[in-house]
């Protein structure tokens, strides 16, 4: 207790000194930085001495969390992950290797629309040489023919070229190409990269959650203009929902595309032109505007590339949700997200992971802990994809029944929880869906709280709620009245989370303890008992999913000895994650 | 400008035409001076603001305008074109791009009958969960299987989960909790020709068709599938087929060859009280 009043007295010192003293208390690191600049008095410089004497006890936690159980909760996530990745890198997938091809510049579909990674990739899959990774035969016959990738990929599937019957060729010759091939590639993300940051250097920047809303007219012409609109009106990140059921084809479509249900087709031309659109309007406003897509589905990593490729800022990209609601294998899934997750780190692109969705159909008051147990191991991934914690847009969500009394308080303890234990991530907090009921008016209020935690708890991403969710893809003007909701709130309560701290022991800081220690305990059953058991068991989001059960596992095979994927390599190489 | 009663009242003259006046005049009759609730009149109902038949509506809505003096006017003139009376244009927003957003009141003069409303409705009676447990053991005698699907590529699952997941939805259990039924949830993305084998497989009494996504009515073309397959296949007349989702109503679904169709705000006692009930009408018991 006297330890407390000594860390808060100094706490007060400091708040009395300073000008620039944001989020204190969870960013430690902040105050460094304007104390630099702004000690004045001999106050603060006896405040300064303090604060190394009794460091421990100022960062002490907003919420009286354990320290030693997010320690215990991470172990065991990181065990879980740890077991996943060895299970991950002896195997490929044929969308990881449709991936590569597409990285060394594999573009375009045959007559028939089938795209040429699928006709070659396929072909392998026929001759039965998945195993060794498509590289190795792409190479082969670029050395033999002396055509270039795509020359040789269209040769392959005009049936010129059997990929089966290609002579031996020198190991050391075909690393060489492969190598060539591989930097070059990563050579083009670096561009996009560069490009990015230097749109940022020259970006507004902006208090609080970024502004998330979504397009989803099926138009990607049309997904533009509504999208250029959005920016206008105060959006930061526009995400273009994918049409219904696109994660479950097993291949990308190719061109533009101006159809589609309850959203518009991932396609790298649409990512192009969206990209384009939001270059154009960002540069009026002098404000760069960030694109988002959906990188999960049966070509989660084939998305990557084409992301990273066209420089798309964030990517939905979790290690479960597939496998939960889409009902893709499970196995599929695990290697899928690592390959992507590789190229979403390399590319500087944020990943949203999709924790929120368990909510939706498990009870979110009893269910908060498999939120925060999947974030740890969204966490533990994504560092072995070589993904840093700036990154991690590790998801949550407001979707409490707003008819529980209290409920506020106990979203607000899951918000808090998320931010202490994730203090660097950009967290991605989701708004309230299941509950919304097409009263408009009740939505509209609904949304302003869930907005009103947003800002107070500091996420990093805020997407936006409609006031028209569970009835319609947003019309033009409910997204800027969710705009104008979140402006609105977020700039009225700014810097209300550094006023505020929770009574010792009250309802907010025995829900938020609640809860981690529940993670904690289902992060050591799951690393007792195995990951794929675990979702067979029907754990997360009240779903069940067997190990061979679920699409696309055919896809699934297990590298032979001289299995080749010189992108892997480089990808591992530029991320200091070791050999692959 | 609206600073007073009298400023008002010479605001009042100044924009309201001789046409509105007399409108108001002859549709206000019944109720100026009135010093009590006048029941409406049930032949000739309008929207009610604050006073009786006042017919006071809002909209709003977005045009392709650019924003200003004339988007307004065009605002108005939509708002007239829909039928309202003294429409105001209370704001409007540049959404940029050319584009305007404005909400709109007015009064809309024209009545509807309710005396000569008929709606095709659920007809069976609601049950709670102990009813219709105790519904089943009496009256069909065996336990009752259901199975629940999103069909299509429709990947919403939210509503047949309330449906049909054991913690149920707004306070009520859902149809794997009740010991007389057989629940199954398929989830989402179930093909409706899974569905029937499933149906076969398990020899279903009832099948709950869930439909989220209707963008460009693609819950009307696989609702219609699933009734064709089902016939095709002999099964019809075996199955309670019910239909649920935000924009499906009775009448749709009886259109589409349904036995009936649930909208929002259902939950798991509303269809599992129709179909046994159905069940037993039907003499599927």
């Amino acid at each position: 207790m006297i330890q407390h009043h000594v860390a808060a007295f100094l706490v007060s010192c400091l708040l009395h000194n300073l000008s620039a003293h944001h989020r204190l208390q969870s960013y430690p690191h902040m105050w460094f930085l304007s104390l630099a600049t702004e000690v004045k008095t001999r106050l603060t410089a006896f405040c300064l001495l303090a604060y190394f004497l009794f460091k421990d006890l100022i960062m002490a936690s907003r919420l009286g969390l354990n320290s030693q159980f997010i320690d215990r909760a991470r172990a065991a996530a990181s065990d879980i992950a740890q077991n996943m990745d060895s299970f991950i890198r002896k195997r490929t997938t044929a969308s990881m290797e449709r991936t590569t091809l597409r990285l060394f510049g594999v573009d375009g579909a045959d007559d028939e629309g089938v795209p040429y990674p699928n006709r070659f990739v396929d072909q392998l899959v026929e001759h039965k040489m998945l195993q060794e990774g498509a590289s190795r035969s792409l190479l082969k016959a670029m050395i033999h023919t002396g055509a270039d990738v795509q020359d040789v990929v269209e040769a392959v599937t005009a049936g010129e070229i059997d990929l089966s019957k290609l002579p031996e060729i020198d190991e050391a010759t075909i690393h060489e190409l492969g190598d060539r091939l591989a930097k070059e590639a990563a050579d083009r993300i670096q561009m996009r990269v560069d490009e990015r940051n230097s749109a940022l250097a020259s970006s507004e920047m902006r208090d609080g959650p970024l502004h998330y809303v979504i397009v989803a007219t099926g138009n990607i012409y049309e997904d533009v203009v509504q999208a250029q609109v959005a920016a206008r009106q105060g959006a930061d990140i526009i995400a273009v929902i994918r049409t219904t059921g696109q994660s479950l084809l097993d291949y990308v479509p190719y061109g533009a595309t101006t159809e589609g249900y309850g959203g518009t087709y991932a396609t790298q031309e649409n990512f192009r032109i969206m990209r384009q659109g939001l270059d154009e309007v960002g540069e009026e406003l002098g404000r760069y505007i960030r694109l988002c897509n959906y990188c999960s589905g049966l070509c989660m990593p084939e998305i990557a590339a084409m992301g990273a490729l066209e420089r798309l800022d964030v990517m939905l990209n979790d290690a479960l949700y597939g496998i939960l609601f889409r009902d893709i294998n499970p196995e599929r899934t695990f290697i899928d997200q690592y390959f992507s997750r590789m190229i979403n780190a390399y590319a500087g692109v944020i990943i949203n992971t999709g924790e929120d969705n368990y909510l939706t159909t498990a009870d979110a008051v009893e269910a908060a802990h498999t939120v925060l147990a999947s974030q740890f191991i969204n966490e533990q991934f994504a560092l072995r994809s070589g993904l840093p914690a700036e990154q991690m847009g590790l998801g949550h969500a407001m979707e409490m029944n707003p008819s529980l009394e209290g409920g506020f308080l106990l979203e607000l303890a899951q918000a808090e929880l998320a931010r202490e234990v994730f203090p660097d991530a950009p967290l991605k907090y989701m708004p309230p869906t299941k509950y919304m009921t097409g009263n408009i008016f009740k939505g509209h209020i609904q949304d302003a709280l869930f907005n009103l935690i947003g800002g107070w708890t500091n996420q990093g991403i805020q997407l936006l709620g409609m006031m028209t969710e569970a009835m319609h893809t947003p019309h033009m003007g409910d997204r800027y009245l969710a705009l104008e909701n979140a402006r609105y709130v977020m700039n009225n309560i700014r810097g209300l989370g550094d006023e505020i701290s929770y009574k010792e022991g009250g309802v907010i800081q025995k829900r938020a303890q609640q809860v981690l220690e529940e993670g904690m305990e289902l992060l050591e059953r799951v690393r007792e008992k195995g990951l794929f058991d675990e979702l067979a068991d029907g754990t997360f989001a009240d779903v069940f999913r067997p190990r061979e059960g679920g699409k696309g596992r055919s896809g699934v095979v297990e590298r032979s000895v001289d299995y080749y994927n010189p992108m892997e390599h480089e990808l591992r190489m530029r991320l200091n994650l070791g050999n692959a | 400008m609206h600073k007073g009663c009298d400023n008002g009242r010479a605001f009042y003259s100044q924009y309201v035409s001789q046409q509105d006046i007399q409108e108001q005049e002859e549709d206000t009759m019944g109720t100026t001076g009135r010093t009590g609730a006048t029941p409406p009149n049930l032949t000739q109902v309008r929207p009610y603001g604050d006073t009786l038949d006042d017919g006071q509506v809002q909209v709003s809505f977005t045009l392709p305008v650019p924003h200003g003096e004339e988007a307004k006017e065009a605002a108005r003139q939509v708002a007239s074109k829909m039928g309202l009376k003294k429409p105001r244009v209370y704001h409007s927003h540049d959404l940029g791009e050319g584009y305007s957003f404005f909400i709109v009141y007015g009064a809309f003069k024209k009545s509807i009958d309710f005396t000569s409303i008929k709606v095709a409705k659920v007809e069976a009676e609601r049950m709670d969960f102990y009813e219709i447990n105790d519904y089943i053991r009496q009256e069909i005698g065996r336990k009752v299987t259901i199975l629940g699907a999103c069909t299509g590529t429709d990947a919403h699952s939210v509503g047949i989960d309330a449906i049909m997941n054991m913690k149920g939805y707004a306070g009520e259990y859902g149809l794997e909790r009740y010991p007389m039924l057989k629940a199954y949830n398929l989830g989402m993305q179930v093909l409706n020709e899974d569905l029937i084998a499933h149906a076969i497989e398990k020899n279903a009494d009832a099948l709950l068709v869930s439909q989220v996504v209707t963008q460009k009515d693609v819950h009307i073309k696989n609702l219609a599938e699933l009734i064709d397959m089902l016939e095709a296949e002999g099964l019809r007349q075996k199955l309670v087929v019910v239909a649920g989702g935000p924009r499906i109503s009775h009448k749709l679904a009886l259109e589409l060859g349904f036995d009936a169709g649930f909208g929002p705000g259902t939950t798991a006692p509303d269809v599992a009280s129709f179909v046994v009930q159905e069940i037993k009408k039907r003499g599927l018991a």
